[in-house]
C-alpha cells in the first residue's frame, strides 16, 4: 500500500519532468526573470538601483521596491539560489525528457526497413504511380539505376509478379534533437566546473611592478603560483585623434625566479600561462607616480651621434659632442595647442604627454619648448640636433582580467556538439522510399510510396524528378 | 559615385517598392506586382553594391585586412546589412512560394528600418575599429546575427499575417493581440517621427537623440496637455485597428494565401534563423567575449536579452509539439520572438542603457 503510493508520487513527478510544457514554462520563468535582472544592474551599489526604480515607480514606491527586489535575490539574480534552481530543473526536465523519449525514437532509427504491401504505400503522404513498356525484368535495372541516382542504397526483394527496392536514409538524423539537448547538459557542466575550479580576477599592474596574485570582487587574494610582470603600457591612437587604436602591455611570467615567458597582449590577444590568462581590461594614470616616470630620449645629433637616454624630472643632457644641454623642468599627460599658440593640458590620461625642456649652450639659456611623444616634428633642433620622445614609463597601470576556467573546454565542446545537433536535427530528415515493381500485360507498374519526417516538400521533388528521369530515359531508349 | 549615393538609391527604392506592393495587394494587377519585384530587385543590387563599395572605402581607410574591415560596425551598418538580409530572403521566399503579397508586410519593415536610420539621424560616417572590434569573429558573429534576425522578421511579418488571417472575433485573445502589437508598431514609429521632426535642429549624436528626446514631442511631453493628447491619439489608433482590424483580413484574403503557407513559412523562416543564430550569435559571441573580455558568458544586458530571444524561439519550436498548440497560439509566440530580437538588437543598446545613463546624469 505504502509502497504503490510511494511509486504513484514518483510517477507523478517523473511525468511532471518529462513532460514539454515543464520546459515550456521553464523557458518563460527564465525569460521573464531575466528581463528585471537586465533592467537593474546587478551587483551595483543600491543607489543606483534605486534611481533606477524610481523612474519606473516613482520616489515613493522606490526603496520599498527595492528591499522587496533586494530579498528575492534580484540584485545578484543569476546567482540567486531561485535562478540556479531553475536551470536545475531545465537540466533535469532535459535529462527526464530524452530518458523518456529516447528508447523509442532508438528503435525507430534501428529499425530496418522492410518490404510493404501495396495498400500500405499507396497510404504514404507521398505516393505515385506510372508505367513503364515492358517486362520488370526488363526495366529492373533502369529503376535501381533511378533509386541511386536518388542517392538511395536499396534492398531487393523478389516478389510474385516483380520485385520490391526499399531503402532508408538519414535515419540517425532523428537523433539531432538529442545531441542538441545532450549540449546543453554539457555546457551546464563545463559552466559548474568553471565555477567550482576556476576563479575570474582582476589587477592592476604598474609598469615596471610584478605581482604574484591576483584580486576577486572586494579584494579577495588569489595566489597565481609564478610572477607576472608588466615592462610597458602603451596606447596606439588612430592618426592624430583621441580614438584608441590599440592597447598593448608587455608582460613577462616569472617562474622560480626565471623568466620563462614574455609576450605582449591586446585586447583580443590575450596570455595563457599553467591555465591562467591575462586579458587586457583598461589602463590608467597613477596620479601619485606622475613626477616620478622616467623619460625615454634618444638623441641623435647633427653629425648622426645616437644616445639612447633615462632620464628623470628636473634632470639634464647633454647632446652628444656639443655644448648644448637640456633641462626637463616641465610635463603634462596630454597636450594640446590651441589657435592662439597656447597650451594645455586636456585629459588626465597619458593621450599625448609632453615634456618641456631649456636648452642652453656653455650654460646660457637658448630656448625652450615642448616635445610631443605623438608630434615628431616638436623634436627637432633649430641646430639639426634632434630630441626624440620616445616614451614617459613608469606612471601607467594596466588593468589585466585575470582568469582560470578549466571548464571553458568542456562548454566550447558542448558548443560544438549543439552545432552539429542543430545541424542535424534542423537540415537533415529521415526519408524512406519503397518502390515496388509488378508486371501487368506485359508493362510494368511501378508503384512508389515514401515518407520523410521532414521536409516533405523537397523529398516530394526529388521522387518527381526521379520519375521524370525515368519516364524520359524510357522514352529516349525506345 | 559612392557607396551613399547608392545607398540612397536602394532606401527609395524599397519605399517604392513598399507602396507599389501595397498597391498590388489592392488591385491584384500582375503587371503591378511585377513592377514591384524590379524594383525591389533594384534596390537590393544596388544596396549590395553599395555594401562591397562601403567594405571597400573601409578597407582603404583602416589598413585592417580585408575580413576586419567589413562594415558592420556600427548601428548604421548593421541596420543596413539587416535591410539587405531581409530583401534577400523575402525574394527567395517570393521566388520560392510565387506569391507576391508577403512583399507589402516584409518591405515596411525594410523601409521603416531605413527611415529608422534617418529619422534617429545616427551618424553615417565610417567610424575607426575600437580595438575590442578588431576581431576576425566580428565578421562571422555579426553577419551570421543578422542573417538570423532577418529570418526572424520574415517570421514575424508572416506571423502576424497567420493572426490576421485566423482571428475571427473581436473578442479573441489572438486578434486583440495582432490589433494591440501592430498598432504599437505603428505608433512607436509615429511619435519617433515626431520626435524627429521636433528636435531635428537640436540633435547632435543618435544616443543623445534616443536618450534625451525619445517619445519627449509625445508621450513624455513635459506639458500635461500634449501628453494626455498623445496618449488619447494613441489609444484611438488601437481602437481603430481593433474595430476595424478585418478589413485587412478581407484584403489579404483575397491573396488566397493559404493558413498553411504562412505556418510553413514561419516555421521555416525560424528553422533556417534558430541554428543560425545559435551558433553565430550566442556561440560565436561566446568564444569572442571569452578571447577579448576573458569571460565567455557574463550575463550583461545584452548577452542575457540573447538568451531570451533564444528561448522564445526555443519556445516556439517546443510548443509546435504540444498538441492544440499549433496555429494562433505558436503564431503569438512567433511575433513575441521578433519583439525580442528588436529589443536585443536596439532596445538594449539604446533604451536599456539610456536608463542607466538617465540614472547617471541625476
Amino acid at each position: 500500500m505504502e509502497g504503490e503510493r510511494n511509486k504513484t508520487s514518483v510517477h507523478k513527478i517523473w511525468d511532471l519532468f518529462a513532460s514539454v510544457k515543464l520546459a515550456i514554462v521553464i523557458f518563460a520563468l527564465i525569460s521573464l526573470t531575466s528581463i528585471i535582472g537586465t533592467v537593474l544592474e546587478q551587483r551595483a551599489e543600491p543607489a543606483k538601483n534605486i534611481q533606477i526604480l524610481t523612474k519606473l515607480f516613482g520616489e515613493s514606491l522606490a526603496p520599498t521596491m527595492y528591499n522587496i527586489l533586494e530579498k528575492l535575490g534580484f540584485i545578484d539574480m543569476y546567482h540567486a539560489w531561485w535562478f540556479v534552481a531553475l536551470l536545475i530543473i531545465l537540466a533535469t526536465n532535459i535529462i527526464v525528457c530524452s530518458l523518456e523519449r529516447l528508447p523509442k525514437i532508438w528503435k525507430v532509427v534501428k529499425e530496418p526497413i522492410q518490404p510493404m504491401r501495396e495498400e500500405q504505400l499507396k497510404k504514404f503522404a507521398i505516393n505515385r504511380e506510372i508505367v513503364l513498356k515492358g517486362k520488370p525484368d526488363k526495366v529492373k535495372d533502369a529503376v535501381t539505376g533511378a533509386i541511386k541516382g536518388a542517392g538511395f542504397n536499396y534492398t531487393e526483394s523478389k516478389e510474385e509478379k516483380g520485385y520490391q527496392f526499399y531503402s532508408q536514409k538519414g535515419n540517425y538524423s532523428r537523433l539531432g534533437v538529442y545531441v542538441t539537448h545532450f549540449s546543453i547538459l554539457v555546457i551546464l557542466i563545463g559552466a559548474i566546473i568553471g565555477v567550482f575550479f576556476g576563479f575570474n580576477g582582476h589587477l592592476n599592474l604598474p609598469e615596471g611592478a610584478m605581482s604574484n596574485v591576483a584580486y576577486s570582487g572586494r579584494e579577495k587574494v588569489i595566489p597565481l603560483g609564478f610572477d607576472i610582470r608588466c615592462d610597458n603600457f602603451d596606447v596606439e591612437f588612430y592618426g592624430r585623434s583621441d580614438m584608441p587604436k590599440e592597447y598593448r602591455s608587455y608582460l613577462t611570467v616569472i617562474k622560480n625566479g626565471r623568466e620563462v615567458l614574455k609576450k605582449s597582449i591586446a585586447v583580443n590577444d590575450p596570455l595563457t600561462y599553467e591555465g591562467i590568462t591575462f586579458y587586457q581590461a583598461s589602463y590608467g594614470l597613477i596620479p601619485e607616480n606622475f613626477g616620478k616616470g622616467i623619460f625615454i630620449f634618444r638623441v641623435i645629433s647633427r653629425d648622426g651621434k645616437i644616445s639612447n637616454l633615462n632620464l628623470r624630472f628636473g634632470d639634464t643632457f647633454e647632446i652628444l659632442n656639443t655644448t648644448i644641454s637640456g633641462k626637463i623642468i616641465d610635463l603634462s599627460p596630454a597636450l594640446k595647442i590651441n589657435e592662439k599658440g597656447q597650451v594645455f593640458t586636456y585629459a588626465n590620461q597619458m593621450n599625448n604627454p609632453a615634456v618641456y625642456i631649456d636648452f642652453s649652450e656653455s650654460g646660457k639659456h637658448k630656448y625652450s619648448g615642448w616635445l610631443l611623444k605623438r608630434y615628431p616634428e616638436t623634436w627637432q633642433l633649430p641646430e639639426g640636433h634632434r630630441v626624440e620622445f620616445i616614451d614617459y614609463w613608469g606612471v601607467e597601470y594596466t588593468g589585466l582580467q585575470v582568469r582560470k576556467d578549466p571548464g571553458v573546454w568542456v562548454v566550447y565542446l558542448g558548443c560544438i556538439t549543439m552545432s552539429i545537433g542543430l545541424y542535424i536535427a534542423f537540415f537533415m530528415s529521415h526519408r524512406r522510399l519503397w518502390v515496388r515493381i509488378v508486371e501487368e500485360r506485359n508493362n510494368t507498374r511501378v508503384v512508389i510510396g515514401a515518407t520523410s519526417n521532414k521536409n516533405r516538400a523537397a523529398f516530394e521533388r526529388k521522387i518527381n524528378k526521379m520519375l521524370s528521369l525515368l519516364s524520359k530515359r524510357q522514352e529516349g531508349g525506345r | 559615385m559612392d557607396s551613399s549615393f547608392l545607398f540612397g538609391i536602394s532606401t527609395m527604392a524599397y519605399i517604392l517598392a513598399m507602396i507599389i506592393y501595397i498597391t498590388y495587394l489592392a488591385f491584384k494587377k500582375t503587371q503591378i506586382g511585377i513592377t514591384a519585384t524590379t524594383i525591389t530587385i533594384v534596390g537590393f543590387v544596388s544596396q549590395t553594391l553599395a555594401i562591397i563599395m562601403r567594405w571597400k572605402e573601409f578597407y582603404d581607410l583602416s589598413q585592417m585586412g580585408f575580413l576586419r574591415s567589413a562594415p558592420l560596425t556600427n548601428l548604421y551598418e548593421s541596420l543596413i546589412f539587416f535591410v539587405w538580409c531581409l530583401i534577400l530572403a523575402y525574394l527567395i521566399v517570393e521566388f520560392r512560394f510565387k506569391n507576391r503579397s508577403f512583399g507589402a508586410f516584409v518591405t515596411p519593415v525594410a523601409g521603416l528600418a531605413l527611415a529608422f536610420i534617418d529619422i534617429s539621424g545616427m551618424t553615417k560616417e565610417i567610424q575607426p575599429l575600437v580595438p575590442a572590434l578588431q576581431s576576425n569573429w566580428l565578421l562571422a558573429h555579426v553577419m551570421m546575427s543578422f542573417i538570423a534576425y532577418a529570418t526572424f522578421a520574415l517570421s514575424f511579418s508572416t506571423a502576424l499575417m497567420y493572426l490576421i488571417l485566423t482571428t475571427e472575433r473581436k473578442n479573441e485573445g489572438a486578434y486583440i493581440f495582432w490589433t494591440v502589437t501592430a498598432g504599437i508598431f505603428v505608433i512607436v514609429l509615429l511619435a519617433m517621427g515626431i520626435d524627429f521632426l521636433a528636435f531635428k535642429v537640436t540633435v547632435k549624436r543618435p544616443e543623445e537623440f534616443i536618450k534625451s528626446f525619445l517619445f519627449k514631442a509625445s508621450f513624455l511631453n513635459p506639458s500635461t496637455v500634449v501628453k494626455m493628447l498623445s496618449w488619447t491619439v494613441a489609444s484611438a489608433m488601437l481602437f481603430a485597428l481593433w474595430k476595424y482590424g478585418s478589413v485587412l483580413k478581407r484584403v489579404i484574403r483575397a491573396f488566397n494565401i493559404s493558413d498553411e503557407i504562412l505556418d510553413e513559412i514561419t516555421y521555416k523562416s525560424i528553422a533556417v534563423g534558430f541554428p543560425v543564430f545559435t551558433l553565430g550569435g550566442l556561440i560565436f559571441g561566446a568564444i569572442w567575449a571569452d578571447q577579448a573580455w576573458g569571460v565567455y558568458w557574463s550575463w550583461d544586458p545584452k548577452e542575457t536579452w540573447s538568451l531570451i530571444t533564444w528561448f522564445v524561439y526555443a519556445f516556439y519550436l517546443h510548443s509546435r509539439m504540444i498538441r492544440g498548440w499549433r496555429g494562433k497560439k505558436v503564431a503569438i509566440v512567433a511575433v513575441i520572438g521578433f519583439v525580442a530580437v528588436i529589443f536585443t538588437y536596439i532596445g538594449v543598446n539604446l533604451l536599456l542603457s539610456g536608463l542607466h545613463a538617465y540614472g547617471g546624469l541625476e
